[in-house]
């Protein structure tokens, strides 16, 4: 296995569709002749020239519509946003189109098109370009949404979406460009709707997706030094499908469980797997579920305050904490 | 366009300018090339964060048509807006402290470079999402006309942006209701690494509005005069008829897309040199001047000493202004939650504190 960047981890996933499959082609702003305006797709043009690989206009309502037309026919387009936080614009076609056209046409119709970019803040890009919306595309019924958080699954998560045949939405995250990580060269396939226990522990689980899933890594880290309390890590990779299963079990192991998400509280990620929880595992709990989020408010611009603003190692242990675990080496 | 030369000094908008007026307008084009100077260098430092778009080489546009405006005329832009900030009169201070993210920024903090505002000067941003702006623009012309005030909005955008959905919408509504609205489309020929002619069908852009019935005019963006000329026509159509124009302002930018675009694999460094060389728009107010004796190297020398000056003074002082504090995170969310004396809903807002 070679130690390769996410960013290098999502274009071999499209190289390696796009070389199995002729339908297979990339759509969006600056992918081809800039090479991506996060250099994910460095290289294609020449590999794959300018018919597979095209520049957009910025009109993502119009080359996000076309790509569900052109999937509807059967081609698998993948469309890049430059940042999920310009798919707004587009989407009146992502839900209305993309998502329901199966239901409208009685299933006649299918839409295997894949939309990705990056969906994060902590770059001091101001609230306009910081959504994180797996939330609002999590909430339509029809479409898929998955956030790798490594190089590794977002080489997996990639291939499974392309080759999947419903629309599915995979936000990545700028800061995660360029973080490296063990990948197999051959292609391979992590299914949708799996999560992964990224760390064992019996005392809590830290549930969480996409950058969240690090920040609570190095929280167990801390955990486990500090505090003596073994937490294990359970990322989700995928937001819908949701792997239920997974999470269920992390309850009925460690009895307590802090969620973790970069996304803001309300009606969010973490909202939907505690309402779960309490449902399904109520008997399994021994403290409340707590959440950590983003503070409730638009992505603040000035540098140390969205450092704050968003959860860090420190807010995830402190919510540990408050569960009144006592750790093997605590006082 | 050779420099020096322009068709529109005699023009009757700039005919009436006094000497000292003509010397505030090349004033005003240095200094914002002298900040845009200081800002690379800051954000060359790590003191500005994200995304940061300079407007180096399209100065002449921005005071070009902002000089012309009225009381009551109004300016709305895209996030390439240090040059109208400075024109509709922001000091370099708060503009250099928002993009430091500093409490004393016109946005305390809040926004950063992209996000300048100013609307006690009737500037209503700053706006990060490409064309998002443009249906503004029709609505504060839209608000003008309700209340039978005799102004305008200037609605600037990109060369790019004229491809979005919401620009287009703008334009049928704005020549639709008659509205007072002047779209000035900077066009700097690349719209991050697309140039116009891989970005846009139908050449030029101007030609767009006769879909629409809408006056249109193409103008030499470099061309300090010129802008005013056509910018000041475009407005009295405004006033006097309450009719939409849309201008297509040629202009080019020297640096990359936003500090984060090497500039690489779109253009050849010659094709910036070559246009510095024959287009430099503040070269070309200085041969006006000088061919006109408005202008002595000495007043040359002593406005680009205070300029530079004045941009330094505003990144000492940005650097020993405070950040906002962690509270300023849920402020300036809700009118309602920042007037509490005023509160008249219920229940929660906010599900989460720091
Ligand atoms: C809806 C949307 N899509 C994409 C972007 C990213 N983006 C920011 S600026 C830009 C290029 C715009 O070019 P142009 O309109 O010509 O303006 P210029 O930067 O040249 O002033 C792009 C693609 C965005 N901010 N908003
Ligand atoms: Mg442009």
């Amino acid at each position: 296995m070679a130690l390769i960047t996410y960013r290098e981890a999502l274009n071999q996933a499209m190289r390696q569709a796009m070389e199995a499959d002729p339908n297979v082609l990339l759509m969006g702003e600056e992918v081809a002749q800039f090479h991506g305006a996060y250099k994910v797709s460095q290289g294609l043009l020449d590999a794959f020239g300018p018919k597979r690989i095209i520049d957009t206009p910025i009109s993502e309502c119009g080359f996000a519509g076309l790509a569900i037309g052109a999937a509807m026919m059967g081609l698998r387009p993948i469309v890049e946003f430059m940042t999920w936080s310009f798919s707004f614009v587009a989407i009146d076609q992502i839900i209305n189109n993309a998502a329901n056209m199966r239901y409208m046409s009685g299933g006649l119709i299918h839409v295997p098109i894949v939309f990705r970019g990056p969906a994060n803040g902590g770059v001091n890009v101001g609230a306009t370009h910081s959504h994180t919306p797996e939330n609002f595309y999590a909430h339509i019924p029809g479409l898929k949404v998955v956030c790798p958080a490594t190089a590794y699954d977002a080489k997996g998560l990639l291939l499974s979406a392309i080759e999947d045949n419903d629309p599915v939405c995979i936000m990545e995250n700028t800061i995660l460009y360029n973080t490296k990580g063990e990948v197999p060269e051959s292609p391979y396939r992590i299914p949708l709707g799996k999560a992964d226990l990224k760390r064992d522990g019996k005392d809590v689980t830290l549930i969480a997706h996409g950058r969240a899933t690090l920040t609570a890594l190095e929280a167990a880290q801390q955990l486990a030094e500090k505090h003596g309390i073994e937490a294990q890590v359970l990322d989700l990779r995928s937001i819908r499908p949701l792997d239920e299963a997974a999470i269920l079990a992390c309850v009925q192991k460690t009895n307590r469980i802090v969620l973790v998400e970069e996304n803001r509280p309300f009606c969010g990620i973490n909202s939907q797997i505690a309402a779960l929880i309490q449902e399904k595992a109520f008997d399994d709990l021994d403290a409340p579920i707590l959440s950590v989020s983003a503070i409730d408010a638009p992505q603040i611009y000035s540098m140390p305050l969205e450092k704050l603003q968003l959860p860090d190692a420190q807010r995830v242990v402190a919510a540990v904490l408050r569960l009144g675990l006592r750790g093997a080496s605590s006082p | 366009m050779t420099l020096g030369k322009t068709a529109f000094f005699k023009d009757p908008i700039n005919q009436k300018l006094s000497a000292d007026e003509h010397r505030e307008l090349y004033r005003l084009m240095v200094r914002i090339r002298r900040f845009e100077e200081r800002c690379v260098q800051a954000y060359q430092q790590g003191k500005i964060g994200g995304f940061c778009h300079t407007y180096i080489g399209q100065e002449a546009l921005a005071v070009g048509t902002i000089s012309v405006r009225g009381a009551d005329d109004h300016v709305i832009t895209a996030y390439r807006d240090h040059g109208h900030a400075l024109a509709v009169g922001m000091d370099m201070n708060s503009c250099m402290a928002e993009m430091y993210g500093k409490v004393t920024g016109c946005s305390k903090g809040k926004g950063g470079s992209m996000h300048f505002f100013d609307p006690q000067r009737g500037f209503w941003g700053g706006h990060g999402i490409v064309g998002g702006q443009t249906p503004l623009g029709a609505g504060i012309a839209f608000a003008l006309k309700y209340r039978d005030i005799k102004g305008a909005c200037l609605c600037y955008l990109g060369d790019g942006a004229v491809n979005q959905g919401a620009v287009h919408e703008a334009y049928n509504l704005a020549a639709l209701w008659n509205l007072p609205v002047v779209f000035v489309i900077e066009n700097n020929r690349y719209s991050m690494g697309t140039s116009q002619a891989r970005s846009s069908a139908g050449y030029p852009l101007t030609k767009r509005a006769l879909a629409f019935d809408m006056d249109a005019d193409s103008v030499a963006g470099n061309d300090l005069y010129e802008v005013r000329a056509k910018t000041a026509k475009a407005l009295q159509r405004a006033h006097e008829l309450s009719r939409p124009t849309l201008l297509e302002i040629h202009t080019y930018r020297y640096r990359g897309h936003s500090m984060s675009d090497p500039d690489q694999t779109y253009r050849e460094k010659t094709e910036i040199e070559d246009y510095r060389q024959k287009n430099d728009p503040i070269e070309h107010v200085a041969q006006v001047l000088r061919e006109h004796k408005l202008l002595d190297a000495a007043q040359e020398a002593k406005i680009d000493e205070e300029a530079r000056a004045e941009a330094q003074a505003s990144a000492v002082f940005s650097e020993d202004s405070p950040f906002p504090t962690p509270d300023a995170i849920q402020q300036d969310v809700y009118w309602e939650s920042d007037h509490p004396q005023h509160k008249r809903s219920e229940g929660v807002l906010f599900f989460n504190q720091l």
